[in-house]
């Protein structure tokens, strides 16, 4: 068993507490059942001793008037036992998913940074499973097996000791055979359930990715990777059949041994006149009650390494710190204007050396767009992750109208700051719980407008059940382009003051994006939202308020289109080809004279940011696009 | 899963006679193994007589021995006996190994050839399959099938022969008591139909139940950051709670009628038990019956009632048994890619011109995406595509690796002049490298990812690969350099990053032709014009096929096709289509709009551009 497999599953008992009552029910229940088989053998001996042999009528029938009360009661309790075990088990299951649940949604992105979708699943599904079966059946099997085997050794003794003893002589022989089963039986366990979780990796994979296989001709290559962990799972499973079959029928060699002893033993007494027929027949059934607590006890056993496994997987999850959280006196947000100021932010991923936001100092007014501009790994999207609180940073502050957003309450911060991530997902579901995601309970009139602004109206409206299609991984497939603008729409719905576009247009044509922006532009307005905006387009930045550029997690220069343009060598370089149909010919020459300012503008935008250039962009360009108003 | 679900229940009600032929298959699949069942066969036999056999000798000894006082009598039985016994345990030894080791063949040869499958089904056969349903196929499915085979069939079998025996041992020992003790079997049978009807229903609602379970848990942990940006934790927390609940409810209500189950079949056992006392008591007081046999029958009734109780255990299992066996035989029943005709010829190495000739194509063949498109690529040329979303481009590219089949009659595809429907698969896949949009990463090392492009690619391969397309600075950077585990989806990089190590991939694979499908929309136009630059040095004498929606990337291209509706509208390149005033003109305005308006004259530099970039860094 794993080193701390065992308080784990101590501390999985807990969870037990609250159905003591059950929990304790089913434990009288199946030692109510036990005495009661114990009763029948008794019941069987007087019809056959007093009944039978000594031709008593009323015996036989107070016997099997007896026998079918006995039965009655045996089933009455059985059933509470089965009941109630069930009962405790799957409320100790759904207290642990519950809670598991609670904290997988409000772990922070750097978790999900490093954890895998099917590792986590198989935590809130098998392993609490595993805990349920053990902590819920199994406790009370093993419990109730414990005081069985104690009573019918007690009575055996009682009985006959000297049979008793000879019976007792198999139960050595067989414990041992239990142990050395449960001793190879557990790492087995994990074997196959490590071989298991490999082929599903491999599954998950090659299913996921079976484009790319299928492009570069590697199908054999997988299915030879595949076969090896497949051979490794047949592997480890005909080992667990050997076991098995090298453990139980020995068990039983060993209980029939026991039988066959007894009545040597006792068939020696009767004939030496020590001992009655009845009292051994009736004997020798209740050593079949010594064999069932003891094979329930080997394989209970067996299952503690691996509930100790699931246990010590699931509280890893719960005792995951939550990196992000509401400090102990946060107060909510108020309603928010939308003044955004990154005061000398840095951040640093776990794990890895360097810094990916390294001192990023800016402000973005009310009402302003600021357009984020890097190359690929310059911190873009890190940068907007932090607006949400994703991510903390790991120095420096991010200040809403003021307020440090540490200090504020998520569910505030969060209700007031609307993202359209990168990579966009949809739920299964209708197309209206998708965009209302954000918003259950919008009315239809406020997702078609959200639609409307995000140009999806359209589209939606051609699917053959219009806003009541299911999408998602298995319903109607939407392409990039339209799962982007559902989210843009999701985004729109939920109407915050600080609106974050992380690249979410890349997959859209570009007639369609600039309508979209422009609906975006008329929202922004009139909201008077402050927008970040990431995007690779120089359509999509190029009106902009503010323009922050970003290298190496720094700011490498800020300003409007047309100052960059002038001043920012990177700024040319990054939109490069995209600018070049209007920069007339040119071949590097025209980029000779930016040469000089390079140094000049980093600077600048280290040491000043936001209040000039910001207040410059704002007052420059509250509206742009001249040749579109009418539209 | 809900589907899964919802397939089952449908299943178990309307096809019946399915029913039958998938448990023929599974029989089937025992086939192979004829020898080895066999074996097992006679083992289950040997252990179920050895069973049946033992009590008869104890009540032998009882009535024989015992009665008689002959000490050495009841050793020599003693010691047949044990004999008996060990025969017994050997005999279940060898046939828990033997139908044990059966059942993993059978299974693992089910999970091979289900993967075979996937890796030789035509793509469309995934575009509409959720990942996880077909992976629920092959583990949850196969494991359902598992437990049948290997403790259902033996118990099955075990038990049906210990029936066959104790009947026979009943009958021979007191045919009267036996009759007596077998009235009761119609009651249970009975029983046992009411009790499976209603376990039924409430199994299939317990794991309806537990299937929502997973699949919101699947749902909400990949949409986890949708969650927090929307503030919807504590909705989501709330709305988990009530199908955990319903989880709860529904298997305790599923447990609680096969609870009830065992006991009912017990009382009934106690009574035929009781029955045989009473009758049997009534024959030793009458002088017909001697108390040993009485004992000896008692512990026949009591083993009598086991192997039945056992079979309506097994019965159930077999119901989801068929109901996976259906599931797992749909996959593999599903029509692969039409094999290679024996004696196709594979593609030499080609020069890399391509020719749509009159294609018509839709993945649904009643509603065409491509009409009647032609256009050819000359060896070396770049061909960009571009046209609005959905308007086909996709499929087009879709097409030349042959994911997507051109049915005969409705256009031809050719690579140097060869029908490509006329060579092998594979052989046409080795000269064409596809990039994705959304690039696809395998866990395992950085290398290893990049090595995916060629097999047996050496590690200098792969880094010049990288270096090739500017990938190499940032593996550098990276904790472990080109040794760096990638977690799921190349977790841990960026978009962009990511998308580089596909095109290292690309670079390694070395094709005659290159398809780039929007590979480069998420990239910055720096890191773009970097790989550019490297892919024009590639790109030399090959062809490429380039999808964009940024125009800046495809203004170089030899050639543009403008798509629109599943047709070429416009074709050209940039200068003629700008000269033309049509819908790339328009496209492209648009996205520079607001700009000085493009002059149709600097398309005269459109190669100095290329060259421009390189020399301003």
């Amino acid at each position: 068993m794993q080193p701390g497999g065992m308080r784990a599953l101590g501390r999985a008992l807990r969870y037990l507490r609250p159905y003591r009552r059950d929990a304790g029910g089913a434990l009288l229940a199946v030692l109510l059942v036990s005495l009661a088989n114990l009763a029948a053998p008794q019941l069987i001996r007087l019809a056959i001793d007093v009944g039978i042999d000594d031709r008593d009528r009323g015996a036989i029938v107070l016997a099997v008037g007896g026998l079918v009360g006995v039965a009655l009661a045996r089933g009455l309790f059985s059933f509470l036992q089965g009941y109630l075990a069930e009962r405790a088990s799957q409320g100790v299951a759904y207290d642990l998913r519950d809670t598991l649940f609670a904290q997988v949604e409000r772990l922070s992105f750097a978790f999900y940074d490093r954890s895998q979708t099917g590792q986590l699943l198989t935590r809130l599904t098998s392993d609490v499973e595993q805990i349920r079966a053990f902590v819920g059946g199994g406790v009370v099997q093993l419990a109730a097996a414990g005081v069985m085997l104690i009573g019918t050794v007690v009575l055996l003794l009682e009985l006959n000791w000297r049979l008793a003893l000879v019976a007792l002589a198999i139960i050595p022989a067989i414990f041992a055979v239990l142990l050395r089963f449960v001793r190879r039986i557990g790492p087995l366990f994990g074997r196959v359930q490590a071989a298991l979780g490999r082929l599903n990796t491999t599954l998950q994979e090659d299913l996921t990715g079976i484009r790319t296989i299928r492009a570069f001709v590697r199908e054999d290559h997988e299915t030879r990777r595949y076969r090896v962990v497949n051979d490794e799972l047949l592997d480890a499973n005909l080992t667990a059949v050997r076991v098995f079959s090298a453990s139980f029928p020995l068990v039983f060699f060993f209980a029939n041994l026991g039988t066959m002893l007894v009545v040597w033993y006792g068939g020696n007494q009767i004939i030496g006149g020590q001992l009655s027929v009845g009292e051994l027949i009736a004997f020798n059934s209740y050593l079949a009650f010594l064999l069932f607590p003891i094979l329930t006890i080997g394989f209970q056993a067996s299952g503690i390494p691996r509930a100790g496994a699931s246990a010590l997987r699931v509280f890893e999850i719960l005792d995951e710190p939550l990196e992000v959280r509401d400090a102990p006196d946060a107060t909510p947000l108020p309603p928010v204007r939308g003044r955004v100021t990154f005061e000398d932010v840095r951040f640093r991923y776990p794990g890895s050396d360097a810094e990916t936001l390294r001192g990023v100092s800016f402000t973005a007014e009310p009402g302003q767009t600021v357009a984020i501009l890097g190359t690929t790994g310059s911190g873009k999207s890190t940068l907007v992750n932090l607006l949400p609180r994703f991510y903390d940073p790991s120095a420096g502050r991010v200040l809403i109208d003021g307020h440090d957003i540490r200090t504020v309450t998520l569910a505030s911060l969060r209700g007031q700051v609307g993202i359209v991530l990168q990579e966009t997902l949809l739920f299964s579901g209708t197309v209206r719980d998708n965009i209302a995601y954000g918003r259950p309970d919008a009315s239809q009139a406020e997702v078609e407008a959200a639609a409307r602004a995000a140009q999806a109206d359209g589209f939606i409206r051609a699917l053959p059940q219009g806003y009541g299609t299911v999408v998602g991984e298995r319903g109607v497939g939407l392409s990039g382009g339209q799962r982007q603008r559902v989210a843009i729409a999701r985004a729109l719905l939920v109407d915050r003051g600080v609106l974050v576009l992380d690249d979410s247009t890349s997959a859209v044509d570009a007639e369609t994006e600039a309508a979209i922006q422009e609906a975006l532009d008329r929202l922004m307005r009139a909201g008077d939202r402050t927008a970040f905006v990431i995007a690779q387009r120089i359509s999509t930045v190029r009106d902009a308020d503010l323009i922050v550029v970003l290298n190496a997690g720094e700011v490498a220069a800020m300003g409007t289109h047309e100052e960059l343009l002038r001043e920012s060598t990177l700024y040319n370089e990054i939109l490069g080809s995209q600018l070049r149909p209007d920069d007339g010919p040119d071949d590097g020459p025209d980029h000779g004279p930016d040469g000089p300012d390079d140094g000049d503008l980093v600077a600048a935008g280290i040491d000043a940011p936001a209040a000039e250039p910001v207040g410059v962009a704002a007052g420059a360009a509250p509206f742009r696009r001249p040749e579109e108003p009418g539209r | 899963m809900s589907q899964t679900i919802e397939a089952l229940a449908a299943a178990s009600g309307e096809r019946a006679e399915d029913r039958g032929a998938v448990a023929r298959r599974l029989v089937g699949e025992l086939r192979p193994f004829r020898r080895e069942i066999g074996l097992a066969f006679g083992l289950i036999v040997l252990s179920a007589s050895a069973q049946a056999l033992g009590p008869l000798l104890v009540a032998r000894a009882i009535d024989g021995p015992i009665a008689d006082g002959d000490r050495g009598g009841l050793a020599w039985l003693m010691a047949a006996l044990f004999v008996v016994y060990l025969v017994g345990t050997v005999g279940t030894r060898g046939q828990i190994a033997q139908v044990g080791e059966i059942g993993q063949r059978v299974l693992a040869s089910l999970r091979d050839r289900l993967f075979d499958r996937f890796q030789h089904l035509p793509l469309a056969f995934f575009d509409r399959r959720p990942v996880g349903d077909l992976i629920s196929r092959v583990t949850n499915d196969v494991d359902t099938l598992n437990q049948f085979l290997s403790q259902g069939l033996t118990q099955l079998l075990g038990s049906f022969f210990s029936l066959i025996g104790i009947v026979i041992a009943m009958l021979l020992l007191d045919l009267g008591l036996a009759l007596v003790s077998f009235t009761i079997i119609p009651v249970m049978l009975l029983t046992t139909s009411v009790f499976a009807r209603r376990a039924r229903v409430a199994f299939r609602t317990a794991r309806e139940a537990t299937g929502d379970v997973t699949a919101e848990l699947q749902e909400e942990i990949s949409g986890i950051r949708e969650a927090q940006a929307f503030n919807r934790t504590e909705v989501n927390i709330e709305r988990f709670r009530r199908r955990n609940a319903a989880n709860r409810d529904a298997n305790v209500q599923a447990v609680g009628i096969t609870s009830a189950f065992a006991p009912a079949m017990d009382v009934l056992s106690t009574l035929a038990t009781a029955l045989v006392i009473g009758y049997g008591g009534y024959q030793v007081y009458q002088g017909e019956q001697t108390v040993g046999l009485l004992a000896a029958f008692l512990i026949y009734v009591q083993q009598f009632f086991r192997p039945i109780q056992l079979a309506s255990q097994v019965y159930t299992q077999a119901q989801s048994s068929l109901a996976s066996g259906e599931r797992i035989y749909q996959i593999l029943d599903a029509a692969p890619e039409a094999a290679d005709p024996p004696g196709t010829p594979a593609l030499g190495a080609v020069r890399g011109r391509i020719e749509f000739d009159r294609v018509t194509f839709g993945y649904d063949p009643a509603r065409p995406v491509l009409r009647d498109v032609s256009f050819s690529a000359e060896a070396g040329e770049t061909v960009a595509i571009v046209g609005p979303t959905g308007a086909g481009k996709t499929t087009i590219v879709n097409l030349i690796p042959r994911f997507y089949e051109v049915p005969e009659g409705q256009g031809t595809i050719r690579v140097d002049g060869h029908d490509i429907r006329r060579v092998t698969r594979q052989s046409l896949r080795r000269q064409v490298a596809t990039v994705l949009q959304e690039p696809f990463l395998f866990s395992g090392t950085v290398a290893d990812n990049i090595g995916y492009g060629r097999e047996g690619a050496t590690r200098e391969e792969i880094v010049a690969a990288a270096r090739a397309v500017d990938a190499d600075r940032f593996v550098a950077a990276l904790p472990e350099g080109y040794d760096t585990p990638l977690g799921e989806g190349g977790g841990g990089l960026s978009e962009g990053q990511r998308q580089l190590l596909s095109f290292a991939r690309a670079v390694l694979a070395d094709p005659r032709i290159l398809i780039l499908d929007e590979a480069t929309s998420r990239i910055d136009t720096r890191t773009e014009q970097t790989i550019q630059a490297a892919l024009g040095r590639l790109l030399a004498g090959r062809t490429s096929i380039v999808i964009a929606h940024r125009l800046s990337t495809v203004r170089n291209a030899d050639q543009i096709l403008v798509v629109d509706g599943g047709r070429i509208v416009e074709r050209g390149d940039h200068g003629a289509l700008m000269a033309r005033d049509g819908l790339y003109a328009t496209l492209y305005r648009r996205q520079f709009r607001d700009l000085r308006a493009p002059s149709t004259a600097d398309d005269a530099n459109a190669e100095a551009v290329g060259v421009g970039t390189g020399a301003v860094r």
